[in-house]
């Protein structure tokens, strides 16, 4: 057994599709039209035949409770790995990208927390060299 | 609200290194105080029982919290702690050496 794909829940798909590409740089993998809605999934460039993050829409009643409730605490939707989390912001706040938690040390890791402008936080995460 | 003394607020080890967290970066949300709380002061309490914690010193007025975008942010206040100085001031000759690390109670 594999894990292929993982999701996001996301207000509008194609406003998601802008933002999980042209703003994080992720790739377009699949965009297929189901009806009112469409299959989205965009991998890393880094890695193109990896886990594939779905963007899907929010559109069950359960969901906006859910992540919002997750959004006032505070708490990422999901979590993208990067080399170097300062970096990673410097680049997003000039692509113009709202940080709620800038880059924190916490010992072993480095973490920031940014929107993601369709309904959700999301965490990057660097891993520190062990010394 | 209730009203909680600051004694009381911060007679507790876990609402002490959360004031900590909050003059090291203010403006943190309920997420990110319990990362640095597990991540760096080996405290691994609820989610929940933090938030309590966080009621009890906005209770007493050493956080306040504010709305950003969507998001409720904490704040530390030291205004209240002037009381303690002021009750019990401290001279300058005074030695200042002893000790107020965080050990006695461990």
């Amino acid at each position: 057994m594999r894990i292929n794909l993982s999701g996001v829940a996301v207000d509008d798909q194609q406003k998601a599709l802008r933002f999980y590409t042209e703003t994080l740089g992720f790739r377009v993998k699949h965009n297929i039209p189901l009806g009112e809605h469409s299959w989205i999934t965009v991998v890393s460039e880094e890695a193109p035949e990896g886990t594939e993050l779905v963007l899907e829409p929010a559109a069950h009643p359960a969901i906006g409770p859910y992540r919002k409730a997750l959004v006032e605490d505070g708490i990422p939707f999901t979590s993208f790995a990067v080399d170097d989390v300062g970096a990673e912001h410097e680049r997003l706040v000039a692509k113009g990208v709202r940080f709620v938690q800038p880059p924190t040390d916490l010992g072993t890791v480095i973490t920031a927390v940014f929107d993601d402008t369709c309904g959700n936080l999301i965490q990057i995460m660097e891993e520190k060299a062990q010394a | 609200m209730r009203h909680v003394d600051i004694y009381h607020a911060i007679a507790d080890r876990t609402r002490r290194a959360i004031l900590d967290e909050l003059v090291d970066r203010s403006g943190q949300s309920l997420f990110e105080i319990c990362g640095r709380l597990i991540m760096k002061h080996g405290i691994n309490s609820s989610r929940q029982a933090i938030s309590q914690h966080l009621d009890v010193l906005e209770a007493a007025g050493l956080i306040r919290t504010r709305r950003e975008g969507r998001s409720k942010l904490h704040w530390f206040v030291g205004a209240p702690l002037k009381a303690i100085g002021q009750r019990w001031p401290v001279s300058t000759d005074e030695d200042t050496s002893h000790s107020t690390e965080e050990d006695i109670e461990k």
